[in-house]
């Protein structure tokens, strides 16, 4: 073998981004994704390992070095269906997955000296790009079980244990409450990072492999999960953890705040960001500010500064290193003039006669010993009590699972902050019901609710197949 | 899926009725629910009560009033159009029980969700009393219905051209100082329940209070999802933050922060106007564009 990896470079190729200047005022993507040049060098560098740890990093365990040596090799269906084979959303997941502490942090040659882990995420963005591009191929499907599973929720895990299921024989059909599939990646996550045409050619594939999508349906409400399980073998919860937070200070209520929640999903999933041509207003502020420190928070104050919001400030009560948002999101939010007020945490918001928002109240913090969870715990200085003036607030702080659907099916056990208790395998309290993604663990990431929806779609098939 | 409309007519003008094939809501719906509809692509999601409803021929009835950009393009549509969304029953169920008396109040366009409310309380075995109201004969609607919906039903015009001259909270007022006692002398009124604009439904909570009388009423703030995930429609209930969609709609009437909810529903009035506008200019645009005969 004359393989000689030193004689490789080090450093993968930076990926073209939309220049700040230009994309602080427009909704296109900043991120432009790797050349066909730039994706067949950066797979080159990759060792091929024989006992590739990348692998372990991926909950949803893509095989990395097959996918990456069909790059090299320049054969990109092959390398699309490799992808495809585990990954049904993999243009998604090149694009927001954290890889930083996922594939990409357990690839041996970031380990080394100045060495870049493989681009694992940009290389899966640019063939699952191209084969959107050329048209999706489907996959030969076994006979149909004649089994039938019902999935509530079209979010990352609701998807997934859909196409996984769908891929077994099964029929499956998935009931959503919005009249659009994809959970976050269409209300949430701003076109910018993950363009809506992106999502709906991945939803398209799911289709295509037979699922049936029943959107405008919530369930508990049209259809509690007992009827559901009345007609179908066993159903799936993949309903996420969309109840926003709020402070719980005086002046939330008024004209001006929103949750980070009803401010993405007006831009987003209503394209507010194009009224009038679009029904749905938005209000754009001259003074922004957001009230949170993770990808959330971040994603709004980008959003608010591309509506034209004059000058957007994040207000956070912890210092720079304890930001939860992504250091890649963190540095465009800067590039793009976004301003940190770190170390600072709102009291009160104050409004005008009118009752519309005219600043918030915030104290100084600082850190003092970590605490249990190894996690710094803010204090607030006395007598640093100031006003920051806003005409615009947006509370990102998180959100919990929302009850709508554990409310009305007796007998599914429901932990602390309602998320539903289940088992390694999804199974939960209550027979022929599974559960994962955000309503397990609260919110998590993409890639973790797949892994969640591919595990429970194993345990699905085990369980309809003993019936 | 599309929904498609059987039926639509003008009730009186500006007011509509639509009949719309809705099989898998008609089956669940129950008095006091609403759905959230989208007409197309480019569509608001709006919350419309619903009026009326029918599991066997799977169809629900919406009644709107054509304020703003999204309800006069409702209004535009015809039977045999069809609307992109349709999601519902939302919000929880009228409690419907014997109570006793119960006095229904609707106004305006509040008579529509008042219907049904008032249907199942009278079949639940209670005395309904309804007072139902409008700024003029002409704008009045369902008389027949409520008519026969309630025990006893009691009509207001602001303009004195049909039933009391003045309004619903003046009946109400009557009907709890001077006409309903049982053998007791005692007030026999269990409750009331009062749907319409919010100056009207906080007037029947002034109204009732001193008379102790539980009432309740349908709140409808801005709501986008329905479903409790945004929080556009928190409304402040006994100084809790509630989110209507999912908590309500309907509350206590003693409780709300009737305030904060019309200011709330305030907050995109520019935005309401600069639509309109928009929407009147292309609709101009359309009509010049067309050969004149
Ligand atoms: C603004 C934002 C940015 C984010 N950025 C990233 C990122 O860059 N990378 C990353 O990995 N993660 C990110 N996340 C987190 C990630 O999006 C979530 O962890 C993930 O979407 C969870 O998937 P899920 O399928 O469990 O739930 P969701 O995506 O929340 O989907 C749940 C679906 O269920 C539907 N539903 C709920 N109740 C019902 C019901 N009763 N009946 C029918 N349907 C129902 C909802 O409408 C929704 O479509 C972000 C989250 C947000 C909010
Ligand atoms: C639970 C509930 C039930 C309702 N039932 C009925 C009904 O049966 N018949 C009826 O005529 N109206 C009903 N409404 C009010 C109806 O939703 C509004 O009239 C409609 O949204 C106006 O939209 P527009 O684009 O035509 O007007 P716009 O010009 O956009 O708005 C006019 C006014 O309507 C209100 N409004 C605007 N957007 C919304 C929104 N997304 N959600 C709620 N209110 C909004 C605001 O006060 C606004 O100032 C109900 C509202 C709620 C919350
Ligand atoms: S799906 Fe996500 S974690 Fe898995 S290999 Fe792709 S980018 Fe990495
Ligand atoms: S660990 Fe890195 S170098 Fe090794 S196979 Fe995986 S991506 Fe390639
Ligand atoms: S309308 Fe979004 S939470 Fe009620």
């Amino acid at each position: 073998m004359n393989t000689e990896p030193e004689a490789k470079p080090k450093k993968r190729p930076e990926m073209a981004k939309q220049p700040p200047s230009a994309r602080r005022s427009n909704f296109n993507e900043v991120a432009l994704g790797y050349d066909r040049e730039e994706a067949v060098a950066e797979a080159k560098r990759c060792l091929d390992c024989k006992k590739p740890l990348c692998i372990d990093g991926c909950p949803v365990g893509v095989n990395i070095p097959l996918f990456v040596r069909q790059i090299a090799e320049e054969d990109f269906d092959a390398a699309a269906r490799t992808l495809k084979s585990t990954n049904s959303l993999p243009a998604i997941c090149g694009r927001v997955c954290p890889q930083e502490t996922q594939c990409e942090a357990v690839c041996v040659l970031g380990k080394k000296k100045d060495g870049d882990p493989i681009a694992i995420g940009g290389l899966e963005r640019f063939v699952a790009d191209y084969e959107i591009a050329k048209g999706t191929t489907i996959p030969d499907l076994p006979e149909p079980t004649g089994r039938r599973v019902a999935v509530v929720g079209a979010g990352p895990a609701g998807l997934t244990a859909a196409a996984e299921l769908a891929k077994m024989g099964h029929a499956v059909t998935i009931f959503e409450s919005l009249h659009s599939a994809g959970g976050v990646l269409v209300y949430g996550i701003p076109e910018f990072r993950l363009p809506k045409s992106i999502v709906a050619a991945e939803v398209d594939f799911i289709r295509k492999l037979g699922v049936d999508i029943c959107l405008n349906s919530v369930i508990g409400k049209i259809d509690t999960v007992d009827e559901l399980l009345g007609e179908y073998d066993a159903v799936f919860l993949g309903t996420g953890a969309g109840l926003p937070s709020f402070l719980r200070i005086d002046g939330e209520n008024l004209n001006g705040v929103y949750s980070a929640n009803e401010f993405l999903t007006r831009v987003n999933l209503m394209k507010a960001y194009l009224f009038p041509e679009f029904d749905t207003p938005i209000k754009k502020g001259s003074r922004t500010i957001v009230v949170g420190g993770g990808n959330v928070a971040m994603d709004a104050a980008r959003c608010a500064l591309r509506l034209g919001a004059g000058n957007v400030t994040i207000v956070y009560r912890r210092g720079e290193d304890e930001l939860p948002a992504r250091a890649e999101e963190v540095v465009n939010a800067k590039e793009e003039g976004i301003i940190f007020r770190l170390l600072t945490n709102p009291i009160r918001i104050l409004g005008d006669e009118n009752n519309w928002v005219t600043g918030i109240e915030c104290i100084n913090m600082e850190l003092c010993e970590p605490d249990e969870s190894g996690r710094c715990r803010p204090e607030p200085v006395p007598e640093t009590e100031h006003t920051i003036p806003a005409d615009l607030v947006i509370i990102a702080i998180g959100t919990s699972p929302n009850p709508l659907v554990t409310i009305a099916t007796p007998g599914l056990e429901t932990a602390r902050y309602g998320t539903i208790v289940a088992d390694e395998a999804g199974a939960t309290s209550k027979p022929g019901v599974f559960a994962g993604g955000d309503i397990v663990t609260g919110s998590a990431t993409v890639i973790s609710a797949m892994g969640a929806g591919k595990v429970a779609s194993r345990a699905i098939d085990e369980y309809i197949r003993r019936i | 899926m599309s929904f498609t409309i059987l039926q639509k007519r003008e009730l009186v003008p500006t007011l509509h009725q639509m009949e719309i094939n809705a099989p898998r809501v008609a089956r669940k719906a129950m008095p006091g629910q609403f759905v959230i509809l989208r007409i197309d692509e480019y569509g608001e999601r709006i919350p419309l009560t619903i009026a009326d409803f029918d599991a066997q021929a799977g169809t629900i009835t919406l009644i709107f009033q054509e304020i703003g950009k999204t309800t006069r393009q409702l209004a535009s549509l015809a039977a045999g159009d069809s609307i992109a969304d349709v999601a519902g029953p939302l919000g929880n169920p009228s409690a419907i029980e014997k109570f006793g008396t119960v006095v229904c109040v609707g106004g305006g366009v509040g008579i529509a969700p008042i219907f049904p409310i008032a249907r199942a309380l009278k079949s639940a075995g209670n005395r309904v009393i309804s007072v139902i109201g409008a700024r003029s004969a002409d704008i009045l609607f369902w008389e027949d219905r409520m008519n026969e919906a309630s025990s006893e039903l009691y009509i207001t015009t602001d303009d004195g051209t049909k039933g009391h001259h003045g309004f619903v909270t003046d009946v109400v007022q009557n009907l709890l100082e001077h006409g309903e006692h049982d053998e007791h002398g005692e007030r026999a009124i269990d409750r009331v329940i009062a749907i319409g604009p919010p100056v009207m439904m906080r007037a029947v909570a002034g109204v009732t209070k001193p008379f102790g009388v539980r009432t309740v009423v349908s709140l409808n703030p801005i709501m986008v999802d329905g479903t409790g995930m945004c929080g556009a429609c928190r409304v402040l209930v006994g100084g809790v933050t509630k989110f209507a969609c999912v908590d309500g709609p309907e509350f206590d009437a003693h409780e709300v922060d009737f305030t904060l909810l019309m200011s709330r529903l305030a907050m995109y009035l520019p935005e309401e106007k600069e639509a309109l506008d928009c929407d009147l200019r292309s609709s101009v645009g359309e009509a010049a564009a067309e050969p004149t005969v």
